[in-house]
């Protein structure tokens, strides 16, 4: 522990620097890096190597693009069967990037697995690209192409692909010596060199800039470098001269001097956030230099060929034999560490180490602390310190003095330091060699669990990532079911297993845990080109509703709508049903609506209001003749004139004999007699008849005094006898043809009995008329014809002759006291004596 | 549930709420389009829309003028539209190029004990034409009153629809997982009901007063419009007819017959409380005028309302006609003398009474009947289309089908159709799987049911209607409304246990789900509230009936509801119209 500070290098007065090793690689690279193509993906990301690409460009040997995690571990590797490749990149997604000389972008993922591809333009194709960076901002990850003829084109997000192709810069007829992409208030531009001049592209104008305290003798721009945060801006010149300020050009923090005149081969930021140094780290073929605000630097000797690759949090140093990170010291540690430390969390570091040797000056160390009453600050240095040392041993140190510490304190919370070992053991667990997750902890906090998450099933490290949910007990939706819905979604395409095994397997280990989505898998399944997987798959869905989109899609579109009726969504039966329309032809559509009752009747619904043709159509395929009568009937209604009119209901007419339904085929008939007949009366009389019922049109005959096209009616349409009598004697009584009803009643027997004459007379208030009738009404209604004439009392006298209670209180209730107590004494004696009896 | 023991029933929940509810998102929506608007509404949402926000609601929230939909906008108005409609095609045809989104709005409390989903054509939809749409607000609406009042410890039902609805219901609450586990419900139980269980109480004529001022006024969503004759001036007078009504809820529920008594002993209170003013000095006076008097002028208000409602009743049902209705209807519920009452319905028809009356009593004979005999099915048929005309061809069709007339079956001998419905009846839908036909097959059994549950109650002398004994006085003693009986039996058997045969002649679909998540307090005053749910509508025949079973047992019913119906709605639903 004593040499701990060993690796450490000032830079100036405040900031140290130390280059760690994270791994040894042993990727066995014959090699040398710089005859290879390379990209490593941030926050210990993959890397991407293409090998002899540019110099051997003999056709019988082909490149090879091989995938390593940051440990040297082979991921994956293809011949490389494309066209002149000329940068690789990654995505935020950690998708490769690989960008050939004709402006195509081939997509892979980390396994080496063509993905997609998109093309910059045709302007790229045609002058082909001289150059290309991959850049990351808050839309995503982008391209920036230099092509040919000196023009730059950019696509901000190529998830969302927008190509720009940005304004000319005026005279260029060279490449520029060094150019990058910023990001400004959300505004991607390029800034360019062009020997001694800077030119910033924006999307509509190309400007001249000049960063502020440039040393005049710096010459030609060869470098510049843009910090992981777009924030910052290193340019290094002619001279050696090396200018750091805002990427906006508005300041320069510090200049420096390297002498070396030869341009450096990368050129990259170090930097912490939320720290106040600021430093670049400037590689040479064997040399390696950290700069920032200070006269001196840190210079490095490289054994090997190297490759800088920037972090959120320092510089990762990649070579054929190891794998280093160089970064700034955080505060905490530098408290702790730093020789002759007096910082509470250096004492309480001293003060448990004495403890473990038993020795008393633990206590005068502790004591130390107390008395300033610093613990709780010793304690979270500690806690801080521990989160960024690489080496478990040095963590353990650190978090067993905050442990120690946090003895002596009443209220520590403890939340800091519990997360704090949760994440170390989730640290050390993904930097292991055989991971190669590289992360520090400002990276993780960062990338968020999330996020680290989907990396280690983009790796397809699924135990470790469901350990990892378990152990940080992640809910189960946003953690294991997503875990194994994407292990699920990779099973499927294990193409050596049959459709019924990959099945079983994911059933077994998902069941039912919530928030899984067997139907995403089987989409994914489908996606591979296993149908009969994805149908197997489905069948585990739960929710039927959710089947139904990926079986379109599989246009299994009869089980999607069987899926659709299950689950009772009338909305998405429709959409199912009109899918179907449109992709069956008629016949078939027909055939299969048919062997759903709950869609043909949706779809009839629709068609009822939509398409009544249709509803022919579908009642015809069935040989539905009673509906294709109703059809018929239906739209005679609709038809204005008489013919037309006959016309559809002559079709009913045999629609419904075809049906055997021998009541409709009569009466449609019948109707259509009506109709014949109603033409002739209306010819005849001048008067509409249209649209009355048989039992109207008579009515109106006889309101008008046709009292013989009335009886004709009456013989032809067979009306029975009593409709017709109550008929005629009202509409008779209507007309006030008094004379013609008595003859009427006269004619033969009624079949409805007197009491209706009695009845309508009354009712159009003749009660002279309605005396007639009366004594023709039987006896058992005489009492109530009586009362209705107002003849009160030969009422009476009926009522007494049949000795009736009921009657007798009905004639009582009509008795007015003033003119009939006479007869509502009698009426009261009789009923008593029929009581006491 | 037991009726255990005379309990005083449990107060309601507060379904205030609900409205609330609905207002919120609908001013969320409205919000959604910032700026003046015009808002156009279908027709039959603008009464529920009147109940949940005013005009100023509207107004405060950009809304410039309001129009029914099938109107043209006025040119000039505003740029924005908003469209408030039910998704149907036909209304859906108005309107082009929208973006949508859902006014989730299901339920419209009525009263304090009625909520009304206010879906007349659910009743022609599912029933006539096997439209299976609303089942799925059906099944929301229940999720939502689960989260609200629930959770329901125990769910009953009988009848195809109920139990797809409770099914969905289900699944819906898996797919959420259920965040009101624990707490405590406010309703207990619930109980759903096809309409097509009891088609009989539905065609009854009204008696309860409630029920006759919707026969003859037409309750709308809550509220009458009561005519000149009623309000014995020029104008028509809207008024809401609920619990907060002082002298309606006093005899919404009553037998019309004691009604009038009641009525004219309540004026005659109300009158002394006048005259207590003739012998008050200053300061009495003054007491009176400012405490008692604006109530008093209220409440006869509402008196003379009601009584020029029931005047008006009267003076239409007082016909002999009205009498000899309620005779006819009483014969066939007992089910003796079935050709006196055919030749009643005849004669209606031959003198063309009314088109709905005669269609109701027809359907009446044969749903009590099992069916018309072959003679009498043709013969009525062809005198109804003479009287009212041959486009009712189609009507009866649809009665057929929905098989509210039918013909008497001559033996059991399936049909072509319905073999063929049961050959498609075999996939795993089967169990949701419409059954228009089946409706052709199915025996309404009323006669034998009646029997069974003792529908008519057997009577020593009168009825005393003001002192009723049991729910058969919402039928003036005649019969028991068959719905409300099931229920009663149901809730006090705990399920369908001794009930098999009257389920069998009821063609099954019954079911009885308890929850064993929630908590089972009998304590709890929850288990005494029951949720009924009626699918295709209920009459305020059966809420009264069921209020009534309520106070007897100490228990409360809510009633959620398609629609209120009655027997008219139900007939015109049926009713093909002219093109």
């Amino acid at each position: 522990m004593d040499c701990y500070t060993a690796n450490w290098y000032p830079l100036g007065e405040e900031a140290f620097y130390r280059k760690l090793e994270l791994y040894s690689m042993e990727w066995g690279l014959r090699e040398d890096l710089r005859d290879c193509v390379v990209a490593a993906a941030p926050y210990g990301g993959p890397i991407a190597l293409l090998r002899n690409s540019r110099r051997d460009k003999a056709p019988s040997s082909r490149p090879l693009l091989e995938i390593y995690s940051a440990s040297g571990l082979l991921l994956a590797s293809v011949p490389w069967k494309s066209g002149r490749l000329v940068q690789l990149g990654w995505t935020a997604g950690e998708d490769l990037l690989c960008i050939q000389e004709d402006g195509t972008v081939l997509v892979y993922n980390l396994f080496c697995e063509f993905k997609r591809h998109f093309s910059m333009g045709n302007e790229v194709l045609q002058n082909h690209v001289l150059e290309a960076q991959v850049f990351h901002t808050e839309f995503g990850t982008g391209v920036a192409i230099l092509t040919g003829a000196f023009r730059f084109s950019l696509a901000t997000n190529i998830d969302d692909l927008k190509l720009r192709r940005l304004p000319e810069v005026p005279g260029l007829q060279q490449p520029p010596g060094c150019w990058a992409v910023l990001s400004q208030d959300r505004v991607t531009v390029v800034l360019l060199a062009v020997g001694p001049e800077l030119f910033l592209l924006d999307n509509t104008s190309c400007s001249s800039v000049t960063p502020p305290g440039l040393s005049p003798s710096a010459g030609p721009f060869l470098h510049m470098a843009v910090s992981f945060n777009h924030r910052l801006l290193a340019l290094f010149c002619d001279s050696g001269y090396i200018w750091m300020g805002l990427a906006t050009l508005k300041e320069k923090f510090c200049e420096f001097n390297s002498t070396v005149r030869s341009p450096p081969k990368q050129m990259v930021w170090c930097t912490r956030p939320r720290s106040r140094q600021r430093a670049v780290v400037v590689a040479w073929e064997r040399q390696l230099m950290v700069v920032g605000n200070s006269s001196e630097c840190i210079r490095f000797v490289l054994d090997e060929d190297s490759h800088l690759v920037p972090e959120l949090d320092g510089v990762r140093i990649l070579s054929r034999t190891s794998h280093e990170f160089l970064h700034e010291i955080p505060e905490a540690s530098q408290e702790i560490f730093r020789i002759a430390s007096m910082a509470p969390g250096a004492l309480l570091l001293e003060a448990q180490k004495e403890y473990e040797k038993e020795s008393q000056k633990a206590d005068e160390y502790l004591r130390e602390i107390r008395e300033q009453q610093l613990l709780p600050e010793a304690v979270g240095q500690c806690i801080e310190a521990a989160g960024y040392e690489h080496e478990p041993h040095t963590q353990k140190s650190l978090l067993r003095a905050a442990s120690f510490g946090k003895c002596f304190l009443d209220k520590f919370p403890p939340e800091s330091f519990v997360r704090m070992c949760q994440d170390l053991r989730v640290l050390n667990a993904i930097r292991d060699y055989q991971i190669g997750i590289p992360l520090t902890f400002t990276q993780y906090k960062q990338l968020t669990i999330e996020v680290l998450l989907d990396r280690l099933v983009l790796r397809r490290l699924y135990p470790l990532a469901i350990r990892i949910c378990e152990f940080l007990r992640l809910p189960e939706i946003q953690g294991v079911s997503r875990i194994l819905a994407h292990w699920a979604c990779s099973k499927v395409q294990q193409k050596d297993k049959s459709d019924e095994e990959v099945a079983q397997a994911i059933n077994q280990k998902l069941g039912d845990t919530p928030g899984i989505s067997y139907s995403e898998i089987a989409t994914r399944a489908y996606d591979c080109g296993r149908a009969e997987l994805a149908i197997k798959l489905l069948e585990y869905e739960p929710r039927s509703g959710e089947q139904v989109p990926l079986l379109l899609k599989m246009k299994r579109s009869k089980l999607a709508l069987g899926k659709a009726i299950e689950s009772g969504d009338t909305d998405l039966v429709y959409t199912v049903v009109l899918h179907l329309k449109n992709e069956l032809n008629r016949g078939t559509f027909f055939m299969t609506l048919q062997n759903q009752p709950v869609a043909l009747s949706l779809y009839r619904q629709f068609c009822r209001h939509q398409e009544r043709d249709t509803l022919k159509d579908l009642y015809n395929q069935d040989d539905n003749h009673q509906e294709l009568g109703n059809f018929h009937v239906h739209s005679s209604y609709s038809e204005k004139r008489i013919e037309g009119r006959v016309g559809a209901l002559q079709n009913a007419l045999d629609e419904f004999n075809k049906a055997r339904n021998d009541f409709a085929a009569k009466a449609t008939e019948e109707q259509i007699k009506l109709l014949r007949l109603q033409r002739h009366l209306q010819e005849d009389f001048d008067k509409p008849y249209l649209d009355l019922s048989l039992h109207d049109t008579v009515s109106t005959l006889i309101l008008d005094g046709h009292y013989k096209r009335a009886e004709q009616l009456y013989r032809e349409f067979k009306i029975p006898d009593k409709r017709y009598w109550w008929l005629k004697i009202s509409a008779l009584a209507t007309r006030g043809d008094w004379e013609e009803m008595e003859k009427f009643s006269k004619s033969k027997k009624s079949p409805i009995g007197y009491l209706p004459f009695v009845e309508v007379a009354v009712k159009h208030h003749n009660r002279y008329e309605a005396r007639k009738y009366a004594p023709r009404v039987p006896p058992e209604q005489r009492v109530k014809a009586f009362v209705l004439v107002g003849d009160l009392e030969q009422a009476a006298e009926a009522a007494m002759e049949h000795k009736s209670e009921a009657e007798m209180n009905l004639v009582l209730s009509r008795c007015s006291p003033g003119t009939d107590g006479a007869l509502a004494e009698k009426l009261t004696r009789a009923r008593a004596q029929l009581l006491k009896k | 549930m037991a009726f255990a023991g005379r309990r005083d029933a449990p107060e309601p929940p507060d379904f205030g709420i609900l409205k609330r509810l609905a207002r919120d998102q609908l001013v969320y929506l409205l919000e959604q389009l910032p700026g003046k608007k015009d808002l156009f509404i279908e027709a039959d949402l603008m009464s529920p829309l009147d109940r949940i926000a005013n005009v100023s609601i509207l107004k405060q929230h950009d809304v410039d003028k309001l129009y029914k939909v099938e109107t043209r906008p006025a040119p000039g108005a505003s740029d924005q539209f908003c469209f408030l409609v039910r998704p149907r095609v036909r209304t859906m045809r108005f309107i082009a190029d929208v973006t949508c989104d859902e006014w989730s709005f299901y339920l419209l409390p009525l009263d304090e004990d009625i909520i009304s989903m206010e879906l007349p054509e659910f009743f022609r939809d599912y029933f006539l034409e096997g439209d299976h749409r609303w089942i799925n607000p059906v099944a929301r609406a229940l999720q939502l009153l689960n989260s609200l009042y629930g959770p329901f410890g125990k769910a009953y039902g009988i009848g195809r629809c109920a139990k797809m609805s409770h099914e969905l219901w289900r699944d819906l609450e898996e797919e959420s997982e259920g965040e009101g586990q624990g707490r405590k419900p406010e309703i207990g139980h619930v109980f759903l009901m096809d309409r097509d269980v009891d088609y009989v109480t539905a065609l009854c004529s009204q008696v309860v007063y409630e029920g006759l001022v919707d026969d003859t006024f037409r309750i709308k969503c809550g509220s009458v419009d009561f005519g000149p004759d009623v309000t014995s001036s020029d104008r028509s007078i809207k008024v809401l007819l609920n619990a907060q009504d002082k002298v309606f809820s006093q005899i919404r529920n009553e037998h019309f017959s004691s009604v009038f008594g009641f009525l004219s002993q309540k004026s005659r209170n109300l009158q002394a409380q006048y005259d207590r003013r003739r012998g008050m000095d200053i300061k009495q006076m003054k007491d009176f005028v400012s405490q008692e008097l604006k109530g008093l002028k209220q409440e006869h208000r509402l008196l003379s309302l009601h009584i020029g409602a029931c005047e008006s009743i009267m003076k239409k049902k007082t016909k002999q006609d009205f009498q000899e209705t309620i005779k006819a209807e009483h014969s066939l519920l007992e089910g003796f003398d079935i050709r006196e009452s055919t030749s009643f319905i005849e004669e209606h028809i031959d003198r063309q009474v009314s088109p709905i009356e005669s269609l109701r009593l027809m359907c009446l004979l044969s749903i009590t009947e099992n069916g018309l005999i072959p003679k009498d099915y043709r013969s009525l048929k062809t005198q109804y289309l003479q009287s009212y005309g041959p486009e009712h061809l189609l009507t009866f069709h649809n009665l057929k089908r929905i098989g509210l007339l039918t013909e008497q079956a001559a033996g059991e001998t399936l049909t072509a159709v319905e073999s063929k419905v049961s050959k498609l009846v075999t996939d795993r839908a089967a169990g949701k799987i419409t059954d228009a036909f089946n409706s052709l097959a199915r025996k309404s059994n009323f006669r034998a049911i009646s029997k069974k549950l003792g529908l008519i109650p057997r009577v020593e002398g009168e009825y005393d209607l003001k002192m009723p004994r049991d729910m058969a006085y919402v039928f003036g003693g005649a019969y028991v409304p068959l719905s409300c009986k099931i229920i009663e039996q149901v809730l006090e058997r705990r399920g369908w246990q001794g009930l098999e045969e009257v389920v069998r002649l009821l063609n099954g679909n019954e079911f009885s789900v308890s929850d064993s998540t929630v908590e089972d307090n009998p304590a709890w005053e929850s288990q005494r509230v029951i949720l009924t749910v009626f699918l295709g509508g209920c009459t305020f025949s059966e809420i009264a009936a069921l209020r009534f079973l309520g106070k007897e047992r100490g228990c409360k019913f809510i009633f959620l509801t398609t629609a209120i119906t009655n027997s008219a709605r139900m007939m015109e639903a049926m009713i093909e119209a002219r093109a």
